[in-house]
């Protein structure tokens, strides 16, 4: 199993991506200058600043040669995980339904919050049971998820609501307590949550290990 | 020599307008052996401001011990650095940026942070944590409040973007800021002890060579307008002097920086800071005892027209500076390029001990290295202690001699409640070091395990400050901040190594303030000596004063420790119910010049219960062997508001109450005042099991008084003193979210 962690100019969490997915496999650093993925079976777009986050967040990543390389292995039923800057990019490539506004606080929030998981069917949440509550931190001043009553009401018929945040525990006014989403295959998933950041109890919490350890185990299969 | 039209008795008058004195104006002349132009006169108005050539304050820094056996860099390079064991060494330093904040906060503070994270990565190290120590006027103020919001925005906005962990840091609120903030920044980076790279430069024809952004016009006379002179009331138009900072860039830079120096390609390397390319270049020369030529027209510029002098002075943000030889430039391009960061040769070494600045073919400027760094007039201070306190008394704000009334009172005061609203506008976990996050434990604690390929130990650190005491007593209340300092490392069980010090001060040219300032470094420099702590470099803020006088006199301090299991780390939350609340330690703890006292308005006294040092630092040990040892469930430093406020902190970062019974006392609350919110240092409220407790009781004072449970806060003393419900603690320590509401 061997897990591919873009790195793009301004991503900050790509080095705790690959930590944790080391954990459950191998990992390696995706150049975001380079179309090869080196016959990775699972990518995570990880947190951070790409780009530096101007013009708008996320925006500029999807151009880069490395994110042609993951919509295509992303289109080709391939897992990818897009995490906080990651989610982002996603959305901003069409990968991802919906879009990501500022927080309503309008201020950037590092917190340690109850993630409900809600759709326990694809490949990042198979190893977690269905309403399962995860305590990951969100970090993130652009995290508000938005889409369309029409989408969102496809989105939860088809269980495209992967993730939410649990009672009282919305950080940034997300609609529909929203905190992660897939695409109609279920094979994308992003969250605005850190599972990277949750896999040890000696830093906080290790109840992200079921994302990496989902996807391993589904390669494995 | 050409330098257009300006004369030289017009020279003269602008060398005062740039901050010279007449009788170094006439130095430079003699040091040149004629009149500088106008070039040279900025770049030496910038080489010998105080913020340059600390020359109120270089003979006083000679008294801090600076030798210690982790010692890896001392003062006087980019940051200093220890041994931390596995071959790894962290570098450390915490700086200014002051008067940018009081003109710009959001950006003054936000190029504070990238200021002082290229200082580390200037040694070879890679930024793995900021801290920030702040203060502001009283919170009543719109003014204060618009600082706090910009400056700990930009903080937020440089840290988060460069994925570099904010993992502590303060704030305290009292008048004297109110005009003069104070933004500084701690940054802790880690490098194999192999990687420590020094700025000197070496080999004369090796290329000199400018890294990251354009230069631009921001910034210009930054260390001489902004940061040497007194702030006045056309600081709106010093504005232009604030620099912009641009977090992705500097990450580009500090990416490629690493890797060039992991790959060994360059010789030296220099952050370019205060004074821009003039003080970089004129150190480097000065350490490698070289010359520099540097030709100002191959410098790639964000305006086409700045004029050759402009080019020199200009502190844009997110440049380094590196030695190259010849053979490895390819070599370094390549490296850049990938980085998409700009790499430009700009210039060579020499062997003429000479800072030559050309413009194409033109010599635009020549100075000796030697005047520029090491010539500055060092000034005695002229200390004289004040017959009366200086500082007025604060505004009264509480009348009630209820305890409970005092305690929550406290807990709600802006230097005493949960700094959770500024602490959720940092990301604290990246990097996946974070084993302590901010307002768990004393001190910030993060793990190597990364770094060491599966070690166990980690590091600690804490900043402190607290300008109140110190205005007290100026001895006294700064030896408090250091002990205060190494006792939040005892209390998550850290050895402390070295420690880097800011000292923010008014006007020293003022009788008082150069008293202030001389005792402050005596006080600093007998406790390290006790502590066995060396300085391993730092950063002096003088000229914090307006119209209304000057700051409190507030030198902060940071220090890294050592622990040797990041998983038995301490915490200052009550864990679990039953278990027993002690006080330990020897703390002879007063209400003058306490929190209780500010909040009754009280005249601040003019002197503070001296302290056995040597005592507190056997307690200290004490401490922190017990946390190694996994004897104590909790362990928290009795500081500002007292012991019962340290107490009800304990309570609130356990979520769980606790009742505490002084026996049989007479419950009279007026006598118990002292005992619960006086303050000093030296004391530890800690909890765990009745037996491990009772057995600390062999090697230190010890006195239990509570047990851990329930949810509210009981206070008995023959009869009932008071009763807060955890409720009640909470809602009045969260009084700083409305700011930010």
């Amino acid at each position: 199993m061997k897990f591919g962690v873009v790195r793009f100019p301004g991503s900050c969490d790509e080095v705790d991506a690959v930590l944790a997915c080391e954990r459950h496999g191998d990992a390696e650093i995706l150049w975001h200058g380079e179309r090869d993925l080196h016959g990775v079976d699972a990518v995570v777009v990880p947190g951070g600043f790409s780009y530096g986050d101007y013009l708008r967040v996320g925006a500029i990543a999807q151009f880069s040669p490395v994110m042609e390389a993951v919509a295509e292995f992303a289109r080709a039923g391939g897992p990818v995980l897009g995490i906080c800057n990651g989610f982002q990019v996603l959305c901003e490539a069409g990968l991802l339904p919906g879009a990501l506004l500022p927080n309503t606080e309008l201020r950037f929030l590092c917190r340690q919050v109850d993630v409900e998981v809600v759709n326990a069917g694809t490949p990042f949440t198979r190893a977690c049971e269905e309403r399962q509550t995860l305590s990951i931190p969100v970090k993130h001043t652009t995290g508000r998820y938005y889409a369309p009553e029409s989408t969102l009401a496809e989105m939860e018929a088809g269980g495209q609501v992967v993730f939410r945040y649990a009672e009282s525990w919305n950080p940034n006014g997300s609609v529909r307590d929203i905190a992660g989403v897939c695409n109609a295959t279920g094979n994308v998933v992003g969250l605005m949550p850190h599972p990277e950041h949750a896999v040890d109890p000696l830093t906080g919490s290790d109840d992200g290990n079921c994302l990496f350890a989902s996807v391993a185990e589904l390669t494995a299969a | 020599m050409s330098d257009g039209a300006v004369t030289a008795p017009d020279l003269r008058v602008e060398a005062q307008a740039l901050g010279l004195t007449e009788a170094e104006y006439d130095l430079i002349q003699e040091k040149i052996g004629r009149p500088p132009n106008g070039l040279e006169l900025a770049v030496f108005s910038l080489m010998w401001s105080e913020h340059c050539a600390y020359k109120h304050s270089k003979k006083l820094l000679g008294k801090l011990p600076t030798e210690g056996p982790h010692l890896l860099i001392g003062p006087g390079e980019n940051a200093g650095a220890v041994d931390v064991g596995d071959g790894l060494a962290i570098a450390f330093k915490v700086e200014s940026h002051n008067h940018p904040s009081a003109v710009e906060p959001f950006q003054g503070a936000a190029t504070g942070v990238g200021g002082i994270m290229r200082d580390i990565f200037a040694v070879g190290a890679r930024p793995i944590a900021v801290l920030d120590s702040l203060r502001f006027g009283e919170l009543d103020s719109p003014r204060s409040r618009y600082l706090l919001d910009g400056a700990v925005s930009g903080i937020g906005h440089y840290g988060n973007s460069i994925g570099v962990a904010t993992v502590g840091g303060e704030v305290y609120f009292e008048g004297p800021y109110e005009q003069n903030c104070l933004v500084n920044a701690m940054c802790l980076g880690i490098a194999p002890k192999e990687r420590l790279t020094k700025s000197a430069a070496a080999g004369v024809g090796n290329h000199l060579v400018l890294m990251g952004a354009r230069t631009g016009r921001d910034g210009i006379g930054g260390a001489s307008v902004l940061a040497s002179a007194e702030l006045g009331d056309d600081d709106a138009d010093k504005r232009p002097t604030v620099q912009i900072g641009d977090p992705f860039e500097e990450k580009e830079v500090m990416e490629a920086c690493l890797e060039l120096l992991d790959r060994e390609l360059l010789s030296s390397l220099q952050d370019l800071g205060a004074a821009g390319l003039s003080s970089s270049s004129s150190e480097m020369a000065s350490k490698g005892e070289v010359g520099l030529d540097i030709d100002v027209s191959k410098v790639p510029l964000r305006e086409a027209d700045m004029e050759p002098f402009e080019i020199m002075v200009s502190e844009s943000q997110e440049r380094m500076l590196a030695v190259v030889e010849p053979h490895r430039l390819a070599a370094v391009d390549e490296v850049c390029e990938r980085w998409e960061v700009r790499c430009t040769v700009i210039g060579e070494v020499t062997d003429s001990r000479h800072l030559r600045v050309l413009h194409g073919d033109e010599v635009v400027g020549d100075m000796p290295v030697d005047a520029l760094v090491d010539d500055c007039p060092l000034y005695d201070l002229e200390p004289a202690e004040p017959q009366a306190q200086i500082y007025p008394a604060p505004k009264r704000t509480l009348t009630s001699d209820d305890p409970k009334e005092i305690l929550l009172a406290l807990l709600g005061s802006s230097n005493i409640a949960s700094r959770r609203p500024l602490f959720e506008q940092y990301d604290s976990i990246v990097q996946s070091r974070t084993v302590r996050r901010p307002e768990v434990a004393d001190a910030a604690v993060l793990q190597l395990a990364h770094d060491t390929g599966g070690g166990s130990t980690a590091i600690a650190v804490s900043i402190d400050g607290n300008g109140r005491r110190v205005a007290c007593d100026p001895y006294w209340g700064t030896v408090e901040a250091v002990l205060e300092c190494a006792s939040n490392l005892a209390c998550v069980g850290a050895e402390p190594l070295g420690l880097t010090n800011c000292l923010n001060f008014g006007n020293p040219e003022k009788p008082h303030i150069a008293w202030q300032l001389s005792r402050s470094v005596d006080g600093m420099a007998d406790a390290l000596r006790e502590l066995g702590v060396p300085v391993v470099g730092g950063n002096v803020s003088l000229y914090n004063q307006s119209g209304d006088g000057p700051i409190y006199p507030t030198p902060v301090v940071g220090m890294v420790g050592l622990l040797p299991e990041a998983a038995r780390a301490g915490g200052m939350g009550f864990v679990e119910e039953g278990y027993v609340i002690a006080m330990v330690g020897r703390p002879q703890p007063s209400l003058a010049g306490s929190e209780l006292a500010k909040l009754r308005g009280e005249d601040l006294p003019t002197e503070l219960p001296a302290i056995d040092v040597a005592e507190v630092r056997a307690h200290q040990e004490v401490v922190r062997d017990a946390v190694r040892a996994g004897e104590l469930a909790s362990a928290h430093d009795v500081a500002e508001g007292g012991f019962l406020v340290a107490v009800a902190e304990c309570c609130l970062a356990g979520n769980v109450g606790a009742t505490l019974d002084f026996g049989d006392a007479d419950g009279d609350a007026q006598a118990f005042e002292p005992y619960l919110f006086g303050e000093s240092v030296g004391g530890f409220v800690v909890s765990g099991p009745r037996d491990t407790i009772d057995r600390l009781a062999d090697r230190i004072p010890l006195d239990v008084f509570g047990t851990v449970g329930g949810d509210s806060l009981d206070v008995r003393a023959g009869e009932p003193l008071l009763a807060a419900s955890l409720a009640d603690l909470k809602a009045a320590n969260a009084r700083l979210a409305r700011v930010f509401a």
